[in-house]
């Protein structure tokens, strides 16, 4: 129980109670005594299974991590329901993940098994260590975004059934990172990750003249857009948009909500692969685009889920031990995996913006 | 409470994989405003349209973000969402908790939230899915109460133009390879700029993420504008009984290693493994894979990277490498200062909007080292220049001629 309980405070209550600029607390309050004991003396570690590693310690000290799967969006009964899995066997400490999944950390070798087992039995998936696939990272969606083009934890759902496999057992030739964003946004950053679905728009948006003038500012409006489209329109007391010139970004609509780029007909999916933040080997890659518009089709986006196995199952049967998706495409080139995969190569595959010079190809050297 | 026909959604509370739909489900079952939500994303679904409005200005005294207004566009359908604001939580660095911990903002939640969290916001934030106006200010008491003990007591993160929550991989709490204390970085630094995140006074979001190295398990270089990335000096270190542990358990070290290493600095001959450790520029894939044998040794900090953002508007950057190599140790005064110049110089020279990289952009990235006091070295590019267009100063020009003048006295070019 929390410590106020059950009571709600007052608002007088409130006025006397709160402080500003406090910050968050300490982590040092919330670390394991064997993590806060060896902080900073870690000698290795060893991925024992999909979801289950070990920390040793210089001293010796051993702190077992079993990673969880969450889809991100939690009720708070379930956080209780971890809480109790936690006081069972981690002494009170867990730990969550830069991917959204749960750590419970264990350091009495003994509660390993137990620990696994009473997870299993509630329908915790374990796993994603290792050269496997973890936690889709992704955006709020049509749960609570005003801008968002798609739902984002469906199609992740929809995703991550069919991939499960990749995460509790099977292993890749490295490890695999998928993300989603629900709109070009892209608050989810998903622009470095192996495989990443983007919810796109594909149409200029209409302007609500009525409404603009009065709800926008309309210089910000003009300068939102990127590709200077959009200019003022004093007849309507409202801003027009030069449609051969828009790539519906939706930049505007993110400024003015009287420019309604939403369409539920034409929103669709976008895959880009190929991407990667860390360094080793080669140096962080974009994500790149190869599959340009897939429907919208909730509630489980048949044609998307497909897309993206068809590709992890292509990286697998082909990639070398360690190789990253973007890293071995590098290696055989682009032409050869649109050959390998079957996916149609379009136009809107090749660069038109400020980018091109930097990936149009300038060789006779390619493969056919 | 009203019951929703769920057909489409109930489609996602099948497969193995965790479902939201039982998540916001169980919140549902006693929690009005979780009912709405779920009754209006299955709208959502049958229609393929979101129905939040844009955010509206809400939050707590004092404060200009930490709060997210939204509200539903169909509120004669969904009365119980009418008001549904987000609320960011910072979380602690590393994402560490105790349940006692767990439990308080979990019941802070049901009290005056809808139920539902997110673990975690994509910047790092512990999010309250959906409260009302009203119930704000009484959260952010709730959360911060003097009345409570410091490790209960959790503040707002940031929103809008401001410097948002800063977060961190999980560093030296549990890894051999953090080059410094993220998790005390992360800390430290987001408690030295509160003003700065609760007070929006930018023109656009700045964010900052602490990696221990290159392996960057918070996607540092690729989702904050200020980079802050582990590396060493010294040599890699190697105990060749281990590589032998490596070899056996059926690693081709051959293939899996010196054949990997991009700079090609590493040789082994079936007995003994060598690194050239000048020619080595430290990416981690060695020491990641053969994790038993070889370790970072020497001189520790941080290569500083400026600039990522997400595409909207000029396209997606990844960070820049400006500083190839600070110390980060407490109290992380040179870093401090380095934020405060950087913050100085976007501010002078940048309109709504636009965020550090899309500045340098514009003004050339020496107005920005200039500002900050760096001078160039070539750690910060990948290849020089490829057109002859570039700007000199009338100091430029007077160094280089100066120089001239000293060669021809001694005879000797310098370069």
């Amino acid at each position: 129980m929390g410590f106020y309980g059950d009571r709600k405070l007052t608002a007088e209550e409130a006025k006397r109670l709160r402080e500003t600029d406090i910050g968050p607390p300490h982590y040092s309050n919330f670390l394991h005594p064997v993590i806060k004991k060896n902080y900073g003396k870690w000698k290795e570690h060893e991925i024992l299974s999909p979801g289950v590693m070990v920390h040793t310690a210089e001293s010796g000290d051993k702190i077992w991590s079993v990673r969880v799967q969450t889809c991100r969006l939690i009720a708070t009964d379930t956080v209780r329901e971890v809480c109790d899995i936690v006081d069972k066997y981690c002494g009170g400490y867990v730990r969550w993940t830069s991917r959204n999944n749960i750590e419970f950390l264990v350091s009495d070798e003994k509660n390993l098994e137990p620990l696994q087992k009473e997870l299993k039995e509630k329908g915790y998936m374990i796993g994603g260590m290792g050269p496997r696939i973890s936690n889709m990272v992704h955006t709020q969606g049509w749960v609570h975004c005003h801008g968002a083009a798609t739902d984002a934890s469906g199609i992740v759902k929809a995703v991550m059934d069919e991939v499960a496999d990749y995460i509790t057992t099977k292993e890749l030739p490295a490890k695999l990172r998928l993300a989603l964003a629900c709109c070009p946004n892209m608050c989810g950053a998903v622009h470095c990750s192996d495989i990443a679905v983007v919810a796109i728009h594909t149409k200029v948006p209409p302007v609500d003249h009525d409404r603009l003038g009065k709800i926008c500012e309309i210089p910000t409006v003009i300068a939102s857009c990127p590709t200077k489209a959009i200019s003022p329109d004093p007849a309507k007391k409202s801003v027009k948009i030069k449609d051969e010139r828009c790539m519906y970004c939706g930049n505007c609509f993110t400024v003015c909500p009287a420019i309604d780029i939403k369409d539920p007909y034409r929103d669709g999916l976008a895959i880009v692969i190929g991407g990667k933040v860390n360094c080793l080997r080669t140096p962080t890659k974009f994500s790149r685009l190869v599959i340009p518009y897939i429907s919208n089709e909730p509630p489980r986006w048949p044609k998307v889920v497909a897309a993206v196995k068809h590709i992890i199952e292509l990286y697998a049967k082909n990639a070398r031990k360690h190789e990253r998706l973007g890293e071995w495409i590098d290696r055989i080139g682009w032409e050869r995996f649109f050959k390998l995969s079957g996916i149609e190569f379009t136009y809107q595959a090749i660069d038109d913006f400020t980018f091109m010079r930097e990936t149009l190809r300038n060789q006779s050297t390619f493969k056919w | 409470m009203k019951k929703y026909e769920t057909p489409l959604l109930d489609e996602l509370e099948k497969g193995p994989f965790p479902s939201f739909v039982k998540e916001i489900k169980k919140a549902a079952a006693k929690n009005e405003m979780a009912n709405d939500e779920l009754g209006q994303l299955e709208y959502s679904f049958k229609t393929k349209r979101g129905y939040w409005k844009h955010g509206g200005i809400v939050g707590v005294l004092g404060y200009g973000g930490g709060v997210i207004g939204r509200y539903s566009d169909l509120p004669h359908m969904f009365p119980n969402v009418e008001f549904f604001h987000t609320v960011r939580v910072n979380q602690p660095s590393g994402w560490f908790y105790t349940t006692e911990v767990l439990r308080e903002l979990a019941d802070i939640c049901d009290k005056y939230g809808s139920g539902i969290m997110n673990m975690h916001g994509s910047t790092g934030d512990l999010v309250f899915l959906g409260t009302t106006t009203e119930n704000l200010e009484l959260i952010f008491a709730e959360l911060t109460s003097k009345e409570k003990p410091a490790h209960l007591r959790f503040d707002l993160g940031g929103s809008g133009s401001a410097m948002r929550t800063p977060s961190c991989c999980v560093g030296q709490a549990r890894c051999e390879w953090a080059n410094y204390d993220t998790m005390e970085a992360c800390h430290q630094i987001t408690q030295e700029f509160q003003d700065e995140l609760h007070r929006p006074a930018f023109n656009y979001k700045f964010k900052f993420k602490f990696a221990g190295c290159a392996c960057d398990c918070c996607a540092s270089i690729a989702r904050s504008d200020c980079s802050v990335i582990g590396t060493w000096k010294g040599p890699i270190l190697i105990d060749q009984d281990a590589v032998k542990w490596h070899e056996k358990k059926g690693m081709d070290i051959s293939r899996e290693i010196v054949k990997m290493c991009p700079t090609e600095c590493i040789s082994y001959d079936g007995k003994e493994l060598k690194i050239n450790n000048d020619e080595c520029n430290r990416c981690m894939h060695c020491i990641s894979k053969m994790h038993h044998a070889l370790k970072p040794s020497g001189e520790r900090g941080a290569t500083i990277c400026i600039g990522n953002k997400a595409p909207i508007v000029i396209g997606t950057i990844i960070s820049h490498v400006i500083i190839p190599f600070m110390k980060m140790e407490p109290p992380f005064t040179e870093f401090k200062e380095l934020a405060r110049k950087m913050w100085d110089w976007w501010d002078e020279n940048s309109h709504p909007r636009e965020r550090i990289g899309e500045v340098i952009e514009f003004k050339g990235m020496r107005s920005f080292l200039e500002a900050i006091g760096v001078e160039p070295i070539p750690q910060m590019i990948k290849e020089p220049r490829r057109d002859p267009f570039f700007f000199f100063t009338e100091g430029d020009i007077e160094r280089f001629k100066k120089r001239e003048e000293e060669e021809k006295k001694t005879g000797k070019f310098i370069f």
